[in-house]
C-alpha cells in the first residue's frame, strides 16, 4: 500500500477533493430519512400544509445534491485511477523491458505479463473504489448508527452491538472464501491444460487409441474442478442472506422495543419509520465495507507483485574502466577463462516445483572457455543440445555476467559500455527469434531508421527478396504477432535481414538457418561473405556445413570446450567433430 | 464487470437453444421445481415484512400510553418469522442452484471433451485451439453463472416487482401515484444508459486486449528488443497503446460509475415524494403513519430490480450465444464409426501397399494425385522431397486420420478401411515432428502408449533412445515432473522422450516424420543405431530432411507437388543425376 501511495501522493488533493465530496453527499444522504422523521413527527402533527410541501422539496433537494455529489466524487475517483494506473503500467513496462538475463528468469514471463495485466487491473479498480466505496461505506455504517443514536439512544444500542458481529462475521465468511477461489481457478487451469494437451497431441492420442483414458482424465480433473466450485460459491452466497437476516431481526427488535417506549412516551413513532431507512444504509454499509476489505486483500497482493518488478534494482550497471579489467592482447572478440551458470530461480510466490525445476535443468555452465576473434574474421561453434552454445552468445552481449574470467569487445571489458552502446555494434539472431506485428520494413530497420535501399540489400544478401517482392505491398507487407503469417524459412530470413540491414561490426547468427534448405543456406554464407567481410562474425549451427569454411570453430561438450581450430585441424584432432562430418556428410565423401 | 464488458452477441435461433438448454435441467427437475416454490415462498414471505412492519407501527403510533403491546408483539413475531424464513430459504435456493448450475457445468464441459475425442483429426486442423478452449472455460461459465443466479434473479425480481407493487396499490391508490414517477423514470434511464455504456465497455475490454496482447509480444521478444537497443521505441508505443487503454477504461467507467448515484436519487425522489404526499393524505386522515412506513419499505423494494431484470436480459441472452456456441461443437460430424463388418488387424506382417492414391484436404486441392508404392514387410521405405510435397500428408492416410479420396491403401492385403480403426492404429508406433508430451511425471510420459508398462521397460526404452543419463541426473529422476509444453526441457531433450515413447509402444510398424530434426547430429547417430534394432523386422517410413540419415533405406521415394518424381535406393537415385541428386549436393554447397 506504501507503493501505491507513491503514485497516489500527487494526487492527493485532487482524493482528499474526492472524498469530502463523497463525505458531504454520504451525510446528505443520511439526512434524507431524518428529515422525513421530522416531517412526520414534527411538522405534520401541527397540520401546516405550505411547511409540508417545503420539506418535501427539501427531501428533492437534498436527493440532489446527493446524486450531484456521488457523480462528481465518482467521476474523480475515475479519473484518479486511471491517471495513477497509466503510470505505474508505464513503468512497470519500462522495467520489465529492461529486466536483465538473471532477473528475467527469476520472475518468468508469464507471471510478469499477468502482473502487467491482472494485476494492474486489480489496482485499478481498488484506486477507484476505495475513495468513493471506502469512504461512503463507513459513513453509512458509522454515521447512521450515530443518528439514530441521536434519535433514540436506547434503541440505536440493538444497532451498536449487532453491527459489529455483523461485520466480523461477513469478512471472516468472504475471507474464507477467497483461498477457496483461489483453488477453484488452479483446478479449473487444469481443465484447461488437459484439453490444449489434447488438442495438440490429438495425432498421438488417436494413434495410440488413448481416447477413453483422457476421457476420465479429464473426467477426474473435471470432478474436481466442479465440487471445488459448489464449495466455493456455496459459502460466498452466504454474506448476503446472512447481514439481511440479522438486519431484519434487528428492525423486529426495534419495533418491539420502540412500541415499548413509545407507550412510555420515551420516543415518536415517527422515529421507528426512520429506523426502518437507516437499517438499510446500513445494510449497505455493512456489504460495502465487505467490498472494499475483499478488494484491499486482492490489491494489496497485486500492489506487492507490481512493486517486486518496480523496484527491482537496475542490473548489469556500466562498470567504471578502473574496476574493469583490461584486454590481455588486442583481438576483437576475447573470451578470457570465462566461467558461468546460471542462478538457481529464486522466484518465490510464482514458482511452483515444476518452475523451480527449469531454472535447475538451465543450469549447464560454461567452464574455462578461452578464445579470441580477430576483427573482420569469423568463429564457428557446434555442439549438442545443452553444450552451452547459446550462453556464450549471452555472455558476449552481456545479458548475463559470468562468475569468472572477462569478456572483452573491441579491447575493452564489456561491463564498461553502456548497454546500447555495446549492442549497436551487434547483428544478431538468437535462437527461436521473432518479428513482431508490425511491417517487414519495421521488423527489419527496427528502431533504427534505416534507408529503404538498404533494407533491400539487406533483404537480398539474406534471400529474403525473393518473396517479399512478391508481396504487392512489398515491404509494408503486415507481419501478425511472431510472425505467424510467415513460414519457419521466411521467418528466420527475415530476421537475418534484420541482422544484416545496419552493416553490424559483430553479426551473430545462432542456430537461424536451421529452417533453411541447404541450396539457401550456402547461398546466404556466400552474401555474407562478399559483402559483409568487415563484419567479426559468430555463427552457432548444427550443420557444419553452415561453419566449415570459418576462420575458428569451437566444439562444445556441457560446456568445456573440446576441439578448437580450423575445419581441417578439427578433422585431425577432434574424433567428435570428424564423426559428425562424417554422419552429416555422408561416407560417400 | 467481467460479464458487462463481452460484446453482446444475438444468439441465431434462440428457442432451439433455449429448448436445448432446458433439457441438461432435465436430470434437476424436481430440484429446479423445490427452487420454484421456495423462491416464490421466500418473496412472499418477505414481501409480508414490511406490511407486518407497517401494521405493528400503526399499534405504536397509538402513542403514549395506549400502545396494544399484545398486537405489536403478535405483528412482530409474524414479522420475525416471515424475515428469518425467508432469508433461510434464500440460503437453501443458493445451495440448490449453485449444486445445479456446476453439475450442469461439469457435464456441459465433459461432453464437449468426450467429443472432441470422437471427433476426426481434420476438425483440430481446421479449428484454433484457443477458440476450443473457450468453449469449455468461457462459454460454459457463463451458461453455468447463469443459470445460478439469473433464474432465481428474475423470479425474485418478478415477484419483488408485481408484489410489492401490489402491495402499495392496496395500502394506498392514491400514494402509489408516486410510482408513475418512479418507475418511467427508473426505465427509461436504465435502458438510455445501456446503450451509452455497453458500447464504451465493449470499446474498453478491446483495448485492453490490445494492451494484453502487445505487452505479451514484447516481454516474449525482450531479448531481442535489447539486442538493438529498441526499448526506447516500444516504450514510446506502449505509452500510446497504455493511453489508449487508460482514456477507453476512462470514458467507459466515468459513465459507469454515475448509473449507482442516478438510480439512488431515483430511490430519493420517491422516498422524498411519499413523505410528502404520504403526510398530506395522513393530515387528510386518508392513510395511516403504519401505512406509510409500508409503503416506504416497499417502494425501496422496487427499485433495485428495475435495473436488475435489464441486467439478466443481456445476461441470458449472452448465455444463450455462448450455448449455442457450445452446441454448434456437440454437433460436429464424429470421426466416421467403423464398417459394422470391420475386422481387427491382428498379428500383422507389416505388408503396405498404396495403389493408386489421391487425396487432397480442401475439395479441389489436389495433393496426392495418383500415388502407387509398395512395401514389403520389414523394409525402410524414406520418403523425401521439399516441403509442402506431400510427406506428411503419406502418414495422415496411414494411420486414417484422414481417408483416402481415389485408390486404396492396404495393408496385409487388406484394404485399411476394413480394419477397425483402434487395431490399424495400435499396429503403427510413430515419432512425430511437431514432439508432444503432457504435464505428468517422464515416467508417465514414456509409458503412455502401453498401460501397465513397468519401471524396467521404461527404464530400458529410455536407455535405448539415450535419454536415461539426462533422466538420472534431475532431481527426481523418472519422477520429474514436466510441464504441459515442455517448456522446462528442450526441444531434442522432449523429441528423445516421444522417441523411447514409441519404443516401448513397439508396434510392427513404424512411422518416423522428421523425427530427428531437433536432435543434434552427434546425438542423432546414437539414436539411430538404436533405431535401426528397433527398426528390425519392422515396416518403417521415415520422413528426413537430412538426406545423410536415409542413406541405407531400402525404398526412397522422392515426392515433388504430390507426385512421385524419382524412386529406387540411394545408389540408383544417384547414379540417375535428377531430383534426388540435385538435392543431395545442395548440402555440400
Amino acid at each position: 500500500m506504501k507503493f501505491l501511495w507513491k503514485y497516489l501522493h500527487k494526487y492527493a488533493r485532487r482524493m482528499s477533493l474526492v472524498m469530502s465530496i463523497k463525505l458531504l453527499g454520504t451525510l446528505l444522504e443520511l439526512l434524507i430519512p431524518y428529515v422525513m422523521e421530522h416531517l412526520i413527527d414534527h411538522v405534520v402533527p401541527i397540520r401546516q400544509i405550505p411547511l409540508v410541501l417545503i420539506w418535501g422539496v427539501g427531501m428533492v433537494g437534498l436527493a440532489f445534491c446527493v446524486r450531484i455529489c456521488n457523480v462528481n466524487a465518482n467521476r474523480l475517483s475515475v479519473r484518479t485511477a486511471k491517471e495513477a494506473t497509466f503510470e505505474i503500467r508505464r513503468d512497470l513496462f519500462h522495467t520489465a523491458l529492461n529486466l536483465s538475463g538473471q532477473q528475467m528468469d527469476t520472475v518468468g514471463l508469464p507471471s510478469l505479463i499477468s502482473r502487467l495485466t491482472s494485476d494492474s487491473y486489480n489496482v485499478q479498480s481498488f484506486t477507484q473504489s476505495v475513495q468513493t466505496i471506502g469512504i461512503r461505506a463507513p459513513i453509512m455504517l458509522f454515521g447512521g448508527i450515530a443518528i439514530t443514536l441521536t434519535m433514540d439512544t436506547g434503541l440505536a444500542s440493538i444497532l451498536c452491538i449487532m453491527a459489529p458481529v455483523l461485520i466480523f462475521l461477513v469478512v471472516f465468511i468472504s475471507m474464507k472464501g477467497i483461498p477457496l477461489y483461489d483453488k477453484v481457478q488452479r483446478a479449473m487451469d487444469d481443465i484447461v491444460r488437459i484439453m490444449r494437451e489434447n488438442i495438440s497431441g490429438i495425432r498421438v492420442v488417436k494413434a495410440l487409441s488413448k481416447e477413453s483414458f483422457e476421457m476420465k482424465r479429464f473426467g477426474q480433473a473435471n470432478h474436481t474442478a466442479a465440487s471445488r466450485d459448489i464449495h466455493a460459491s456455496i459459502i460466498m452466497s452466504l454474506p448476503g442472506p446472512i447481514v439481511t437476516l440479522f438486519l431484519n431481526t434487528g428492525l423486529t427488535i426495534v419495533v418491539l422495543l420502540g412500541a415499548r417506549r413509545v407507550n412510555a412516551g420515551v420516543t415518536e413513532p415517527g422515529v421507528i419509520l426512520a429506523f426502518l431507512t437507516y437499517f438499510n444504509m446500513i445494510m449497505m454499509g455493512v456489504m460495502g465495507l465487505n467490498r472494499v476489505f475483499m478488494m484491499m486483500s486482492k490489491a494489496n497482493a497485486s500492489a506487492h507483485r507490481i512493486q517486486e518488478i518496480v523496484e527491482i534494482p537496475e542490473d548489469l550497471l556500466p562498470l567504471p574502466e578502473s574496476e574493469a579489467a583490461s584486454a590481455p592482447d588486442a583481438s576483437y572478440l576475447i573470451f578470457d577463462d570465462v566461467s558461468f551458470q546460471y542462478l538457481e530461480n529464486t522466484a518465490s510466490d510464482t514458482a511452483s516445483d515444476t518452475e523451480r525445476f527449469a531454472g535447475g535443468a538451465r543450469q549447464q555452465c560454461l567452464e574455462h572457455i578461452s578464445f579470441r576473434v580477430q576483427r573482420g574474421g569469423s568463429l564457428g561453434i557446434i555442439g549438442a543440445t545443452g553444450s552451452g552454445k547459446t550462453s556464450i552468445v549471452n555472455l558476449l552481449m552481456r545479458f548475463y555476467d559470468p562468475q569468472q574470467g572477462h569478456v572483452f569487445v573491441d579491447g575493452k571489458d564489456v561491463r564498461v559500455y553502456d548497454r546500447d552502446e555495446l549492442h549497436r555494434k551487434f547483428g544478431v539472431v538468437f535462437q527461436n527469434d521473432v518479428l513482431f506485428a508490425d511491417t517487414i520494413r519495421e521488423n527489419i530497420s527496427f528502431g533504427r531508421d534505416l534507408e529503404d535501399q538498404a533494407l533491400e540489400f539487406a533483404t537480398r544478401d539474406a534471400m529474403a527478396a525473393e518473396f517479399v517482392e512478391q508481396y504487392d505491398d512489398g515491404f509494408d507487407h503486415m507481419s501478425v504477432i511472431h510472425g505467424a503469417n510467415f513460414s519457419g524459412g521466411q521467418k528466420q530470413r527475415l530476421l537475418i535481414a534484420r541482422a544484416l540491414a545496419a552493416h553490424p561490426e559483430i553479426l551473430i547468427l545462432d542456430d537461424s538457418s536451421s529452417a533453411l534448405d541447404y541450396r539457401t543456406d550456402a547461398s546466404l554464407r556466400q552474401a555474407i561473405d562478399s559483402h559483409h567481410s568487415n563484419a567479426t562474425t559468430v555463427i552457432i549451427a548444427q550443420r557444419i556445413s553452415s561453419i566449415m569454411n570459418l576462420d575458428e570453430i569451437l566444439v562444445l561438450d556441457e560446456g568445456r570446450i573440446i576441439g578448437q581450430g580450423t575445419h581441417q585441424h578439427l578433422m585431425d584432432t577432434c574424433p567428435v567433430y570428424h564423426d559428425l562430418y562424417y554422419t552429416q556428410m555422408g561416407e560417400v565423401h | 464487470m467481467a460479464r458487462r464488458d463481452s460484446v453482446m452477441h444475438k444468439p441465431k435461433d434462440a428457442k432451439g437453444t433455449f429448448r436445448r438448454m432446458i433439457t441438461y435441467l432435465g436430470p434437476f427437475r424436481y430440484m429446479i421445481l423445490l427452487v420454484f416454490i421456495l423462491c416464490l415462498c421466500s418473496n412472499v414471505l418477505s414481501l409480508l415484512g414490511p406490511s407486518l412492519a407497517g401494521s405493528a407501527i400503526n399499534e405504536a403510533a397509538a402513542g403514549k400510553g395506549n400502545v396494544n403491546f399484545q398486537k405489536v408483539t403478535y405483528y412482530a413475531i409474524r414479522m420475525l418469522f416471515c424475515y428469518v424464513a425467508s432469508s433461510l430459504l434464500t440460503i437453501g435456493i443458493h445451495i440448490i442452484m449453485v449444486r445445479v448450475s456446476k453439475h450442469v457445468a461439469q457435464k456441459m464441459r465433459q461432453n464437449i471433451f468426450d467429443k472432441l475425442m470422437t471427433l476426426p483429426v481434420g476438425y483440430f486442423d481446421r479449428h484454433q485451439s484457443g477458440d476450443i478452449i473457450s468453449r469449455v472455460s468461457y462459454d460454459v461459465d457463463v451458461i453455468s453463472t447463469c443459470m445460478a443466479t439469473d433464474v432465481v434473479s428474475i423470479l425474485t425480481s418478478v415477484i419483488t416487482v408485481v408484489g410489492s407493487l401490489g402491495m402499495m396499490l392496496s395500502i394506498s391508490l392514491p400514494l402509489s401515484a408516486v410510482t408513475l414517477v418512479t418507475i418511467p423514470a427508473s426505465v427509461f434511464y436504465t435502458t438510455r444508459m445501456r446503450k451509452i455504456t455497453q458500447p464504451r465497455f465493449a470499446k474498453r475490454s478491446r483495448n485492453y486486449g490490445i494492451m494484453n496482447g502487445f505487452v505479451e509480444e514484447m516481454l516474449s521478444g525482450q531479448k531481442t528488443i535489447q539486442a538493438y537497443a529498441y526499448e526506447n521505441r516500444v516504450d514510446e508505443k506502449f505509452g500510446q497503446i497504455n493511453t489508449n487503454a487508460a482514456d477507453a477504461y476512462y470514458d467507459a467507467d466515468s459513465y459507469g460509475v454515475t448509473i449507482g448515484p442516478t438510480m439512488g436519487f431515483i430511490n430519493n425522489l420517491g422516498l422524498a415524494l411519499i413523505a410528502m404526499f404520504g403526510s398530506l393524505l395522513y393530515m387528510l386522515e386518508f392513510i395511516t403513519l403504519g401505512s406509510i412506513s409500508s409503503f416506504v419499505l416497499y417502494s425501496r423494494k422496487f427499485s433495485g430490480p428495475i435495473n436488475e431484470i435489464a441486467n439478466i436480459i443481456n445476461e441470458l441472452f449472452s448465455a444463450l450465444a455462448a450455448a449455442e456456441r457450445v452446441f454448434t461443437l456437440l454437433d460436429e460430424t464424429e470421426e466416421l464409426t467403423d464398417r459394422p463388418d470391420a475386422i481387427a488387424l491382428t498379428d500383422t506382417l507389416g505388408n503396405v501397399e498404396l495403389r493408386h492414391v489421391s487425396f487432397g484436404y480442401d475439395p479441389g486441392k489436389t495433393i496426392l494425385h495418383d500415388l502407387s508404392l509398395h512395401a514389403d514387410a520389414g523394409k525402410l521405405i524414406a520418403i523425401v522431397g521439399p516441403t509442402g510435397a506431400g510427406k506428411t500428408t503419406i502418414i495422415n492416410l496411414l494411420m486414417r486420420f484422414y481417408d483416402v479420396d481415389g485408390g486404396s491403401i492396404l495393408v496385409d492385403g487388406t484394404d485399411i478401411r476394413q480394419y477397425t480403426r483402434k487395431s490399424l492404429r495400435s499396429a503403427f508406433a510413430m515419432v512425430l515432428q511437431d514432439t508432444w508430451v503432457f504435464k505428468g511425471t517422464i515416467f508417465d510420459n514414456i509409458a503412455y502408449g502401453k498401460e501397465n508398462a513397468t519401471m524396467e521397460e521404461v527404464v530400458a526404452a529410455a536407455r535405448a533412445a539415450h535419454i536415461h543419463p539426462f533422466i538420472m541426473r534431475l532431481p527426481e529422476g523418472y519422477q520429474t515432473v514436466i510441464s504441459e509444453d515442455g517448456g522446462n526441457i528442450s526441444k531434442g531433450q522432449k523429441q528423445l522422450l516421444t522417441i523411447a515413447r514409441a519404443i516401448l509402444y513397439d508396434a510392427h510398424m513404424l512411422i518416423l516424420d522428421e523425427a530427428t530434426s531437433n536432435v543434434d547430429t552427434s546425438t542423432e547417430r546414437e539414436i539411430q543405431k538404436a533405431m535401426r534394432d528397433l527398426m528390425k523386422d519392422k515396416t518403417c517410413f521415415v520422413i528426413a530432411h537430412r538426406l545423410s540419415t536415409i542413406q541405407n533405406a531400402d525404398h526412397i521415394l522422392v515426392l515433388n507437388h504430390g507426385d512421385v518424381v524419382e524412386q529406387g535406393t540411394h545408389t540408383e537415385l544417384m547414379k540417375k543425376k535428377g531430383f534426388y541428386y540435385q538435392l543431395y549436393h545442395a548440402q555440400f554447397e
